[in-house]
């Protein structure tokens, strides 16, 4: 129990983002059209794809002999790269067929 | 110094996000909200890659990273480029499960890490070695399972997996996810049985790719979007770890409005996410359903359709998955303009989930330059139908089902329909009399105001657009 609340002492700034990120996300995308459903799911996908950020870092810090971290970490910056790219890519071209279409 | 300047590229990358997400959900502002993310992005890990960490260290090995970025941005691009509309779905999927994966790979690494400093010296501070294991287990469970679940989903939009189920999936699936959380919190708690930490890989993997076995295929953006949503989750999982922010408010974010989003694609259909993931489309349940339904069809002559149509007042057109299949929308424009040219009204009832993603239609549509007025929602379609003399249905079909408002046992009860049966007439296309996506049998066929059109779409347009010239 008290290794639990030191636990939340000590990270409590990282459960404020938490708990506020999530209120952020419901508020911002809750009036979305279900038209845009699919491109808003994409450029989500897109979003999450920041997750290149810690691949970037395990590569960056892997030791020159550290072969696992270097295979590893070379694939998952490949991975997150494609996830980011190909993501605002998709989006863009989804939402690109919407241009000009309204008045 | 410049350690600041990092923080303050990660708060940048960190508004645009949530910029981005906001101007995605409006139609005017959506392709901005894009390129305003895919910015901040491009600021996050330039920042990353050049600038000092927080703890004052310059990353290296930039041979590799570059290597990594520069393959990974060139096939995303190409694929993302090539991709036909009608697979954008399944490469949604894929885009997901690479995400994921990355997730699971950082896991995988860092838990190596971790091995190594306990090994090492097993005297460190144990609860902020188990806060850490704890983070990367959630990670590792996360990322696969969205992994193995997002490269099913791509596998079953196109095709290339059929719906697979056994009776006691379901507890086995439970047991499975049981299994990895229960040996996540043993490895927790004794961070020295390195071995479990890749079963745990192994379980995950399993459960994503039989979570996703037995859902239809018509309900996967569903699935997918709740994947998109645990990918979040995993990415922020990494912003905990190494207690960079940007990953955590990315992530959180994501899933917490990938979640929502998950919520409302379930109610745009009227249904509910535990209905979709245990899922009740059946192969029981749909036999049940269609022995209800059975009677004669009638056919109708290309001629006769052409010309019902061409001395229609007002046409209304039902567009679904079949003519995305076809590619048939560039051909159903050209039908619009030449009866357009006849003097006939022709214009659009969009259902909200028609197609394999809620608004594939519009995206089809508006690929064939069809003007955007002429797209009606659903709400607006009902009230026109029965002004209509003609709807031409085009490869749609659970979305026109009556058995939707009538029959309590169909497994699509309380759908909202298209009220195609309104119009004074109605013709289908379909490629024969197979049931839909959902496998049931479809009353509006059997009715006598109805008459099927059978062939493939675009094919079954292009003779209509000649017949209906040539009167």
């Amino acid at each position: 129990m008290e290794s639990i609340l030191n636990w939340i002492s000590a990270n409590q700034s990282i459960i404020y983002i938490v708990i506020l990120m999530v209120f952020v996300g419901i508020e911002v995308i809750g009036r979305v059209p279900s038209v845009l459903h699919t491109p808003l799911m994409s450029g989500a996908n897109a979003i999450h794809g920041v997750v290149i950020i810690g691949a970037i870092i395990v590569m960056g810090k892997a030791e020159p002999d550290n072969y696992l971290a270097l295979v590893l970490g070379f694939l998952a910056v490949i991975l997150g790269t494609l996830n980011v790219v190909g993501g605002f890519v998709v989006t863009d071209r989804m939402l690109e067929m919407f241009k000009g279409k309204k008045k | 110094m410049s350690e600041h300047i990092l923080t303050i590229c990660y708060l940048v990358a960190s508004v645009t996000f949530i910029l981005g997400l906001k101007m995605l959900s409006h139609p005017a502002t959506a392709r901005k909200g894009n390129l305003v993310a895919a910015a901040g992005m491009s600021v996050a890990i330039i920042g990353t890659i050049f600038l000092p960490q927080p703890d004052g260290t310059i990353l290296h090995n930039y041979g590799w990273i570059f290597g990594g970025l520069l393959i990974g941005a060139v096939v995303g691009t190409l694929a993302a480029q090539k991709v036909k509309m009608t697979a954008m779905p399944e490469m949604v999927s894929l885009f997901n499960g690479m995400g994921g994966a990355c997730a699971a790979l950082i896991s995988l690494v860092e838990f190596d890490h971790v091995s190594k400093e306990l090994a090492a010296d097993p005297s460190l501070d144990i609860s902020h070695i188990q806060t850490k294991v704890l983070i990367i287990v959630l990670g590792l469970i996360i990322g696969s399972v969205s992994f193995a679940g997002s490269i099913i989903a791509w596998g079953k939009l196109n095709g290339k997996i059929k719906d697979f189920s056994f009776p006691g999936q379901n507890i086995l699936n439970l047991v499975l996810l049981a299994l990895a959380l229960g040996a996540g919190a043993y490895l927790v708690i004794h961070p020295d049985h390195s071995l479990l930490f890749y079963g745990i890989f192994v379980l995950s993997l399993l459960y994503g790719v039989l979570f996703v076995m037995p859902i239809g295929g018509a309900d996967m953006p569903v699935v997918i979007s709740l994947l998109n949503s645990f990918t979040g989750v995993a990415a922020a999982c990494g912003g905990f770890l190494y207690d960079n922010k940007v990953m955590l408010t990315g992530g959180i974010l994501v899933g917490a409005a990938g979640t929502l989003l998950t919520i409302l694609m379930c109610k745009a259909m009227n249904r509910s996410l535990k209905n979709v993931l245990i899922g009740s489309f059946g192969a029981s349940n749909a036999a049940a359903a269609s022995a209800g339904v059975a009677g004669h069809y009638k056919e109708v002559s290309l001629s006769d359709a052409a010309m019902l149509m061409s001395y229609a007042n007002k046409v209304m057109v039902v567009p679904g998955y079949g003519l995305a299949v076809a590619q048939a929308q560039h051909t159903c424009h050209e039908l619009e303009k030449i009866l357009n040219e006849k003097g006939v009204e022709v214009k659009y009832a969009i259902h909200p989930v028609a197609g394999r993603m809620p608004g594939h239609m519009n995206v089809l549509l508006a690929e064939a330059d069809v003007s955007y007025d002429k797209l009606l929602e659903m709400e607006e379609a009902n009230d026109e139908f029965k002004t209509c003399d003609v709807v031409l249905v085009l490869g749609a079909n659970d979305v026109v089902n009556p058995a939707a408002k009538t029959d309590p046992a169909s497994p699509i009860y309380g759908m909202p329909i298209l009220d195609v049966e309104l119009a004074k007439n109605v013709i289908v296309n379909k490629r024969s009399m197979k049931p839909g996506y959902a496998g049931i049998e479809n009353a509006l066929f059997f009715q006598p105001k109805t008459s099927m059109l059978f062939g493939d779409a675009k094919k079954v347009l292009q003779e209509l657009c000649n017949e209906i010239k040539s009167i």
